[in-house]
């Protein structure tokens, strides 16, 4: 992979900015923010694979990325004995009974000939078939959410290190972004974004209600780290010495033995949550890694080229011989899993699932503000947007008080403008994302980073 | 026979009026949708944003006049300030398209740009509103509250049962009625109007014979603006005013816009009560209903109720995608999809 000189100067710009940060308002915040970037590129990655690559529409991000949460919350959580004990076989006879209407309905659906028999049947069938299983069903999940209510009042999960679920995260977006694919992907590309975008409220509506799965706005807090806590750290003998040495030249200065001794414990406090945030970083610039190369060797592959295809000119493609019902399917699904496995970071990341926090505007439109003002259909311009979009959401507050405070300096302290301008200072990023989003489409339609025309 | 009656009143109560209150103001949003989509081929996600706009442009002159004690007696202020805030909010529609859409449909863009376009304005149009107003839920209904209080009525028949009639749905009522009347009369006798629905029906030909395709765009965004500061600020009257929510109306109002038929005007307003009518009665438990009609014998135990409300909006989306998977073009055919 070879990156071209605008390319280099994006890196550049995206490495000097954290570096610039952590100068101005310290590496703890610096890689906070960067964390989140990560998190943020990799989702702009999976909506860019659907998007950039096959040019098909996915606004389902915040229900794949609340998947992606709850398979953080179902792999690591440690298993709750009672609530199994009292609401397990209710729950399992009523999926085994689920599972049997299913069938039930597609039986008839090929049974019979006749419309309108089939209708009335399968209505029938539905309606009494759901009355008997809400009755094992409503039994069982008000007995588990009766369990302590708390702190458990749910099934609790597995009790797997949370790494996992990454990939589990990835594997229950993937699965329900075939349901919504096979349900909805003939359908027209805006009319697609507003069903995908509906679907997502709907799975989000079920995982803030349904208590007994996710324990719904109650949030599950709490969750175990795949890194080691700052108490541990600082507890530790190696960490100690880590940061002895690293600071020698400081702590030699300081004669006074106490006083040395209380510098040092500062810096073990400061250093450990650094460390911390630090592997945490680490450990998802690989995920971002592995992500981008895979995604970049599919873009580059037969089967890139194939969708390149399929993108501009569907007929042809399909003219072709290609199946564009299926590879539409298969590219829907593939980027929702990337979302989803952003989603268990997310929720790694944070140490708890707090489903009434997805809302659209910020887990949907600004993740597409990202894939926009990056460049549709390239990885690295993926990776650029959600570094960029996140970086200038996070930093448009601090801005903003300055620019207000510069505007008004004429104007006395207790004004009532000033005063109402600095009291709203958190929503000019909404303000600063619509004016960049509304001028890259104007101006650079392509992305900052557009995609590379190959012509071979 | 009373507990007939009864059985009766609890549905209009909890559901008829309701319904066709929350409907009204569905569909006006929808009828707005269903323009811009109709002549301007996109879907604007920027609508609810818009809603919300009209309303807090009326919300702030209903302020400016009860601090100057001009009021309507026993209607709220808002009305007297509506007219301002309709003004207002052409003017916003003016503006964005002037200085955003425009750009893009002289270049002929794919609608799903345009659909993009429409997230930026949502996103300026929302800064700005949360800048100036904040994100405080606002109540600015004034005026007389219940034309009818549910103890009057109890009073008034015997019954057990009471009927409660808020002003605000009295008012969304008649103003969704007149404006409705007022949109097809424009649509099917005026000369403005036959042009505008020759070129959502066929652009090319409309061109062909002569209407200009700016004015078409200019008359569809006044009518926008009108609809959607009314539809926002009778919402804001039904149920409080909270900038917030208007971004979780877009999309029922996109489902009774796409349920009735995108791109079909009369189809957008049944919409809008189908997709009302649907929310409501699939998350309210009828337990009292029943309780009048069945003998004592039979007495509902649970709340007979289908889904709880927590489940409200998911009800629209679900009846949008049942819809789309079954007929695609709408309950009465809009643009096939």
């Amino acid at each position: 992979m070879k990156f071209e000189r605008y390319e280099w100067l994006a890196i550049t710009i995206m490495i000097s900015l954290f570096i610039f940060v952590g100068f101005i308002q310290g590496w703890s915040v610096s890689l906070v923010i960067l964390n989140m970037c990560i998190i943020s590129a990799i989702m702009t990655m999976g909506v860019n694979i659907s998007w950039g690559y096959a040019g098909v529409i996915n606004f389902g991000v915040m229900g794949f990325l609340a998947m992606g949460g709850l398979a953080a919350v179902l792999v690591s959580y440690p298993p709750i004995a009672e609530s199994w004990q009292t609401g397990g076989r209710g729950l399992g006879i009523s999926f085994a009974l689920l599972i049997v209407l299913v069938i039930a309905v597609m039986y008839i659906n090929k049974v019979i000939i006749l419309k309108r028999n089939k209708y009335i049947l399968n209505s029938l069938l539905i309606f009494f078939g759901i009355l008997i299983i809400r009755h094992f069903y409503l039994n069982a999940t008000h007995n588990i959410e009766d369990v302590n209510p708390a702190i458990a009042g749910f099934l609790g999960g597995l009790g797997l290190p949370i790494i996992f679920s990454w990939i589990v995260g990835g594997l229950f977006a993937a699965g329900v972004a075939f349901v919504i694919g096979k349900v909805a992907l003939g359908l027209r590309s805006d009319y697609l974004a507003i069903v995908t975008l509906g679907i997502s409220e709907i799975v989000v509506s079920i995982l803030k209600h349904e208590e007994w799965l996710s324990r719904g706005v109650k949030n599950v807090i709490g969750l175990k780290r795949p890194v080691p806590y700052e108490i541990d750290l600082q507890n530790a003998d190696w960490f100690i010495n880590l940061i002895t040495y690293l600071h020698s030249s400081k702590l030699n200065y300081i004669i006074d033995e106490s006083d040395r001794q209380q510098v040092l414990n500062n810096l073990i406090i400061d250093g450990s949550g650094i460390f911390v945030k630090l592997s945490y970083a680490i450990l998802f610039l690989i995920v971002m890694l592995i992500i981008f190369y895979f995604a970049n060797k599919a873009q580059l592959s037969p089967w890139g080229r194939m969708m390149r295809a399929i993108r501009d000119n569907e007929t042809a493609a399909n003219a072709m011989g290609k199946d564009v019902v299926k590879q539409h399917l298969i590219i829907f699904v593939i980027g929702a899993a990337i979302v989803g496995v952003a989603g268990a970071m997310l929720v790694t990341l944070d140490g708890l699932f707090t489903p009434s926090g997805y809302r659209p505007l910020r887990f949907t439109f600004i993740i597409w503000i990202m894939v926009i003002v990056g460049g549709s259909g390239n990885n690295l311009g993926a990776i650029f947007g959600g570094f960029v979009i996140w970086f200038s959401w996070i930093e448009a507050a601090p801005l903003t008080t300055f620019i207000i405070n510069q505007l008004t300096i004429g104007l006395e302290p207790t004004n009532a403008l000033k005063l109402h301008l600095l009291d709203s200072v958190p929503y000019f990023r909404y303000l600063f994302m619509g004016l960049i989003l509304l001028l890259i489409l104007r101006y650079r339609p392509k992305g900052i980073i557009p995609e590379k025309v190959r012509h071979s | 026979m009373t507990d007939f009656l009864n059985s009766i009143i609890v549905l209009l109560n909890f559901i008829i009026i309701p319904g066709i209150s929350y409907g009204s103001q569905l569909a006006l949003g929808a009828l707005g949708v269903t323009f811009v989509y109709a002549i301007l081929r996109f879907a604007n996600f920027a609508h609810g944003e818009i809603m919300s706009f009209g309303a807090m442009i009326t919300i702030l002159f209903t302020w400016f006049f009860q601090s100057q004690n001009i009021g309507l007696g026993i209607f709220p202020t808002a009305l007297l300030a509506l007219p301002l805030g309709i003004t207002a909010t052409i003017i916003l529609c003016i503006i964005s398209d002037k200085f955003v859409f425009q750009y893009y449909r002289y270049q002929k863009s794919v609608p799903v740009v345009l659909a993009m376009v429409s997230i930026g304005v949502m996103f300026v149009i929302n800064a700005i509103i949360r800048i100036i107003i904040g994100t405080e839920t606002i109540k600015f209904s004034d005026g007389q509250k219940f034309i009818m209080k549910a103890k009057q009525f109890k009073v008034m028949t015997g019954l057990n049962e009471g009927l409660a009639l808020k002003s605000s749905q009295v008012i969304t009522i008649l103003i969704t009625i007149l404006l409705l009347t007022f949109t097809f009369w424009f649509l099917q006798k005026t000369k403005t109007g036959k042009s505008m629905r020759a070129f959502s029906d066929n652009e090319d030909l409309a061109l062909l014979s002569g209407i200009n395709p700016d004015r078409v765009v200019f008359t569809t965004w006044i009518i926008v603006g009108v609809l959607a500061c009314v539809a926002g600020t009778l919402y804001g009257l039904d149920k409080s005013y909270k900038p917030i929510i208007y971004l979780n109306l877009v999309l029922p109002i996109f489902a009774s816009a796409i349920v009735g038929g995108i791109g079909s005007p009369f189809g957008a307003v049944v919409g809008g009560y189908v997709i009302a009518f649907s929310e409501i009665m699939v998350t309210y438990a009828y337990k009292k209903f029943f309780v009048y009609l069945l003998p004592s014998s039979l007495e509902p135990t649970g709340l007979v109720q289908l889904l709880s409300t927590d489940y409200k909006f998911a009800v629209s989306f679900s009846i949008l995608v049942i819809v789309l998977l079954i007929r695609p073009s709408g309950i009465f055919k809009g643009r096939v999809l």
